[in-house]
């Protein structure tokens, strides 16, 4: 039973993962961006959270309210503000540019709210739980975390292949010179990109700052383990992000069973293994 | 055709890369609702002179106005909201998607239109260029000359009031040239104004009206395109061709 229950929670943290890797993909995919600060702006709307809860007084989830567009609207800026200036032939400046970003959160966070690892406090559904018999129970915060990622991402699937801001998306990632022909401010469809990723990052965060401790330095932690998620599932296929999420939770939990030293090992051996068998991911872009 | 209003113009339009000049101080007109056909040799500065019309490449000198608005500085997709439609000489489809969506994003934001309204132009355009059968199928899987009727139809779809086509005739069969030959008539009877570069001078004259001959990036002979063919520059040129007297 410990191993049913071992891979149980571990495609719920699957869940998690899958959330963390959500709006790396959403970001690749539009504008062949890599975002080295994504772990970190994960961590900044965590603590943005926390800093909205302490000053208002109210739920971590209901701090979604504010966290998701500050978040977005941080994005926005970000997108068009900077990281449009450094997207073009060459791959290194974005990459460069993310990781100086990187490096200025975790230390404006660490200036902010000093090095003290944070949680935020959800109440009675923390530890509240569903028993399905036989001795196994889901927790309700993992289930709610899961429910969620499957809600993201089937919301993300339905903007980008049915609505018009999906094609848009679509159409500048296919052929961004073309696109400009065609009437499409490029500067403002991947400043939205990064708008609508961010606000994802903050739900990632908000929830993830619910379920673990969290720091000013656990952000490349959470980069590693969303790249792990994309790849694996395959690059701009966001239903893949969420196999590849619970392939890395399950390999965790596992590798946690047997040995609690284990665990975060057992995700990269994971990782390497599918990286060996299929280099383009298990479910590659699948085009509509 | 000169009495029209001009709708677009190039005055004295430079343009260079390192030392290499690929336009020089080029000027030209278009009226409004006139064909115009420009030919001249691989290289001699006819995609970069729709650039420098479209937005891609900025002039170093010299202006572009677009009824009458100077939009020498304006962003290419500025250009295409204002009536500036373009099509390029290797078909650029959005691969992922179906043509129906490949028009759909040019007619919800080059022409500005709703959503009902964009499904309407969308259906429209197809069924003029021939493309209504092939709607929902993914452009990543057309053929050439389907590939360039939507090079054409997705530049259509966007509204234009000046349709620029780029070699659109070829690698053409002589029965497919024919037939976008047709399309692009028809195009042109119903108010739009075209600028056609094209290799493939017997379908270029059955629908323009006056030629322009560009060589290194100079326009080097303009006028009624029987009298041009027949000119000695275009004659050093293209040594051989004829213009295809039936056409013309």
């Amino acid at each position: 039973m410990d191993w049913v229950n071992a891979i149980v929670q571990g495609i719920f943290v699957g869940g998690l993962y899958a959330l963390f890797a959500t709006g790396l993909s959403l970001i690749f995919g539009v504008m062949r961006l890599v975002n080295i600060a994504h772990g970190d702006l994960i961590i900044l709307a965590a603590f943005l959270s926390l800093a909205v809860v302490d000053g208002l007084n109210i739920h971590p989830l209901v701090s979604l309210v504010i966290v998701v567009p500050v978040m977005a609207a941080f994005g926005y800026a970000l997108q068009r503000g900077i990281l449009n200036f450094t997207l073009g032939k060459d791959i290194l400046p974005p990459l460069l540019v993310t990781f100086g970003l990187s490096v200025i959160i975790q230390n404006a966070l660490l200036e902010t709210f000093s090095a003290d690892s944070q949680r935020l406090q959800a109440g009675a559904i923390e530890t509240a739980s569903i028993p399905i018999g036989q001795g196994l129970a889901i927790g309700v915060l993992p289930l709610i975390i899961f429910v969620t990622a499957i809600v993201v991402i089937g919301g993300l699937q339905f903007v980008f292949y049915q609505t018009t801001l999906g094609r848009v998306f679509r159409a500048t990632s296919d052929d961004a010179v073309t696109a400009r022909t065609m009437g499409i401010d490029k500067s403002h469809v991947f400043a939205l990109a990064m708008a609508l990723a961010l606000a994802v990052v903050a739900i990632a965060g908000v929830l993830m700052g619910i379920r673990t401790n969290f720091d000013p330095a656990v952000g490349p932690a959470r980069l590693l383990f969303a790249f792990e998620a994309v790849i694996m599932g395959g690059l701009g296929n966001l239903w893949g992000t969420l196999a590849g999420g619970i392939i890395l939770g399950v390999a965790q939990a596992i590798g946690a069973q047997i040995n609690p030293g284990w665990q975060i090992l057992a995700g990269h051996i994971a990782f390497l293994i599918v990286l060996v068998i299929r280099p383009n991911g298990l479910f590659p872009r699948i085009q509509g | 055709m000169t009495a029209a209003k001009t709708i677009l113009s190039m005055d004295m339009v430079s343009k260079s890369y390192g030392a290499l000049k690929v336009t020089d101080a080029l000027s030209l007109t278009l009226g409004e609702g006139e064909a115009l056909g420009v030919i001249g040799p691989n290289g001699a500065g006819k995609s970069t002179m729709f650039n420098l019309i479209a937005g891609g490449v900025a002039p170093d000198e010299g202006k572009v106005f677009f009824d009458g608005k100077d939009i020498t500085g304006m962003p290419p997709f500025e250009r295409c909201k204002a009536g500036i439609g373009r099509s390029y000489q290797i078909p650029h489809p959005f691969e992922g998607m179906t043509v129906f969506e490949n028009l759909l994003v040019g007619a919800r934001f080059g022409g500005d239109l709703s959503e009902a309204q964009a499904y309407d132009r969308c259906v429209a355009v197809l069924d003029q260029t021939g493309l209504l059968p092939k709607a929902n199928v993914r452009a990543g899987s057309l053929t050439l000359l389907e590939r360039k009727r939507l090079e054409m139809a997705r530049a259509l779809s966007t509204n234009p009031r000046v349709l620029l086509l780029d070699e659109i005739a070829g690698g053409l069969t002589e029965q497919e040239c024919h037939s976008l030959v047709e399309t692009i008539q028809q195009i042109h009877a119903s108010g739009t104004s075209i600028i056609w570069i094209e290799h493939i001078v017997h379908a270029l004259v059955a629908v323009v009206s006056r030629l322009i001959v560009i060589n290194f990036g100079a326009k080097i002979e303009e006028g009624e395109p029987k009298a041009v063919m027949e000119s000695a520059a275009v004659r050093e040129i293209y040594m051989g061709i004829e213009v295809d007297d039936a056409a013309a």
